[in-house]
């Protein structure tokens, strides 16, 4: 119900010097008109020196109709205007009571300036970044002691547990990851042998493709996609179990979270992520061996004679021993950004978006740090 | 006649003159094969305090989901404040909307907000005040409920367990609802903090004018602030009348309910308190 189709608006009728009465609905449905009439009151109250408002014609009254009238009421007599109120029906009595005008003083707020803020911000941040670095060697130092723990007593671990993340985890994601590194594959391809061809050396996108994507991009395609498909759907299961004091549940149950929900995902992931980079490798190849052969004329023979001259095990080697370690850090900062979580959903949001924009980031960063390992040590 | 023939006329004789505020007839509710409800027919009268009893699982909450427009019904007809919710148009079932307000179990706060927005939320999509009215009404309905000012800007998950039911009711009497939907509004509360809340229904309800519909568990409450109470067995309402009707009802159920281990502590004093 807005104003314009209130039945009955709220009025105020000036009835001679110092005399006024109110009519309508005095609700909060009038929304502004409710403002604009008690503000009328305290116009024409403010005239005279006393003032007398009858309440008869108002036909419904609610808190904050009770409030407003209180208001001006209060405003007025402020002003050394003495007021009062007339034939109120006995019902209305008791809500202008309930709803007597009084100040409320919001606790005082603390501003400061701008660059200030800024800078405060800033400092949080970094220190933030510090912080969650070491809190991330801390996990992972609790991680290590959890699966020593596991080995020595290996009927504690939940081998259930551990198939079941494996499955949503790994041969779930397994169409999207095929699809999008066929797709790669076959761009890298048609890009390869489009810009090659200008020096008749087309044959060597098969080098570029061969070396690309299992050093790189196989296993680069596959984190990310797997940080943001599984990353974010373990910080939000284990944020909402945290919410939820299941966690605090497992924790008085004598059990511990690391080894109850954390073990079995985060070793799903070791398992399941060079499976994954393989079968995306496979892929890629395959998307790539098609654009070959339907836009450089390469045919599948000479694709696998050429690809075999220009890679070796090794080369596929690097991209596989990636892949575990990429599944650790998107494991450990999936689960630590869920442990994280607060009582609001906002915070679940921050946390699930937090756990994935880092783990992108450190699998980018780690993958750099492998290049330069294995350039250094001339693998 | 039967026995809750006998009871729905006798009800409708003492309510004669009381406008029908909800109006279920007939209605049946059920999820795939099972019924929940089955011909379920029940009034709620203007100005009263309905207590709505049931065993667990028996469907008070599927009832006053259904009422509340959450659940689909199959057949039957539910009307509030005269009008038939599902044959609105959008508008009209908007403004329908705006007329009643639900206390949920746990609360329902929104947990992004604080209670004060939380307050304002439905003032704020709704209707266009001031922002200084706004913050001066959220206030108010905060000391209504009885939480400190201070409250105002916590976060729900920085409050107990009885403030949250204080802070979700303030939000319920938001717009100045004619008709409050309560379900176990004592649930998770101690017996002092029960009392308090119960006290505040009441005195609410009388200054307000509300009528409250309140699905209860809480024997206290029935015989504290409910006006009449019905009973929930089998999909039908087995019973609705003034408490000391079911109190003589031979129905097994209510004859378990009120007469057991628990509920007979508490009616043997209330009788004693009737007779005195």
């Amino acid at each position: 119900m807005s104003a314009e189709t209130l039945q009955y608006p709220p009025e105020v009728l000036i009835a001679g010097a110092g005399r006024m009465s109110l009519s309508g609905d005095w609700t909060l449905a009038a929304s502004r008109l409710l403002e604009i009439n008690a503000q009328k009151i305290v116009e024409h109250g403010s005239h005279g020196t006393s003032l007398i408002i009858d309440l008869q014609d108002v036909s419904h009254l609610d808190t904050a109709g009770a409030w407003v009238i209180n208001r001006a009421q209060r405003e007025l007599t402020h002003a050394q205007i003495s007021v009062a109120l007339e034939r109120i029906r006995p019902e209305y009595e008791a809500m202008l009571r309930e709803a007597a005008y009084r100040d409320f003083h919001p606790p005082p707020r603390h501003r400061s300036p701008l660059i200030f803020d800024l800078l405060v911000d800033l400092g949080a941040s970094v220190v933030g970044a510090f912080h969650d670095f070491y809190r991330g060697v801390a996990f992972l130092g609790e991680f290590v002691s959890t699966l020593a723990y596991v080995a020595a007593n290996p009927k504690h671990f939940r081998f259930t547990a551990l198939v079941s993340h494996i499955e949503s985890i790994g041969l779930r994601s397994a169409p999207i990851i095929i699809l999008i590194n066929i797709l790669v594959g076959a761009i890298v391809a048609q890009q390869g042998i489009f810009q090659l061809e200008r020096f008749g050396a087309s044959s060597l996108a098969v080098d570029l493709i061969g070396i690309l994507v299992l050093r790189e991009l196989g296993v680069l395609l596959t984190s990310i996609m797997i940080a943001g498909r599984s990353g974010s759907a373990i910080t939000a299961e284990i944020g909402s179990m945290k919410m939820r004091e299941e966690i605090d549940a497992l924790r008085v149950m004598g059990l511990s979270a690391n080894e109850v929900l954390i073990a079995p995902r985060v070793l799903a992931l070791v398992c399941s992520l060079p499976i994954l980079t393989f079968i995306a490798d496979m892929s890629a190849l395959l998307g790539g061996m098609v654009v070959a052969w339907g836009y450089g004329d390469i045919s599948p023979v000479a694709f696998l004679s050429l690809l075999k001259a220009a890679i070796a095990f090794r080369t596929f080697a690097v991209g596989l021993i990636k892949a575990p370690f990429m599944a650790l850090v998107i494991g450990l900062i999936a689960a630590m950004d869920g442990l994280a979580t607060e009582g609001s959903a906002e915070s679940l949001g921050r946390q699930v978006t937090s756990s994935v924009v880092k783990s992108i980031f450190m699998v980018i960063v780690l993958d750099g740090l492998f290049a330069m390992f294995f350039a250094a040590i001339n693998y | 006649m039967t026995l809750i023939d006998a009871a729905l006329s006798q009800t409708q004789m003492a309510n004669k003159d009381g406008e029908v505020i909800i109006r279920v007839r007939d209605l049946v509710v059920g999820f795939g094969e099972k019924l929940v409800m089955n011909r379920l027919n029940l009034d709620v009268y203007r100005g009263e305090v309905l207590g709505f009893v049931g065993g667990s699982g028996q469907g008070k909450s599927v009832l006053t989901r259904a009422i509340l427009g959450l659940v689909p019904i199959r057949a039957g007809s539910i009307e509030i404040f005269g009008q038939n919710r599902n044959a609105l148009d959008p508008a009209h079932r908007r403004a329908l909307e705006q007329r009643w307000g639900v206390l949920f179990q746990n609360g329902a706060l929104f947990s992004g907000l604080t209670v004060k927005q939380n307050i304002q939320m439905p003032m704020r999509e709704m209707r266009h005040i001031s922002q200084k009215l706004m913050d001066e009404l959220a206030m108010l309905k905060i000391e209504l409920v009885g939480l400190s000012i201070d409250a105002a800007d916590k976060f729900p998950s920085e409050l107990s367990g009885g403030m949250v039911k204080r802070a979700a009711l303030a939000r319920a009497l938001a717009l100045d609802p004619e008709l409050l939907f309560l379900d176990e509004p004592t649930s998770g509360l101690d017996p002092i903090g029960a009392a308090e809340f119960d006290e505040l229904i009441s005195t609410l309800q009388h200054s307000l004018g509300l009528t409250v519909f309140m699905v209860t568990h809480d024997l206290d409450s029935l015989y504290s602030i409910c006006d009449r109470v019905a009973a929930l067995a089998d999909g039908k309402v087995i019973a609705q009348g003034p408490l000391k009707n079911l109190l003589e009802s031979p129905h097994p159920w209510l004859k378990a309910y009120f007469h057991g281990v628990r509920g007979g502590r508490l009616t043997s004093t209330f009788g004693d308190y009737r007779n005195s």
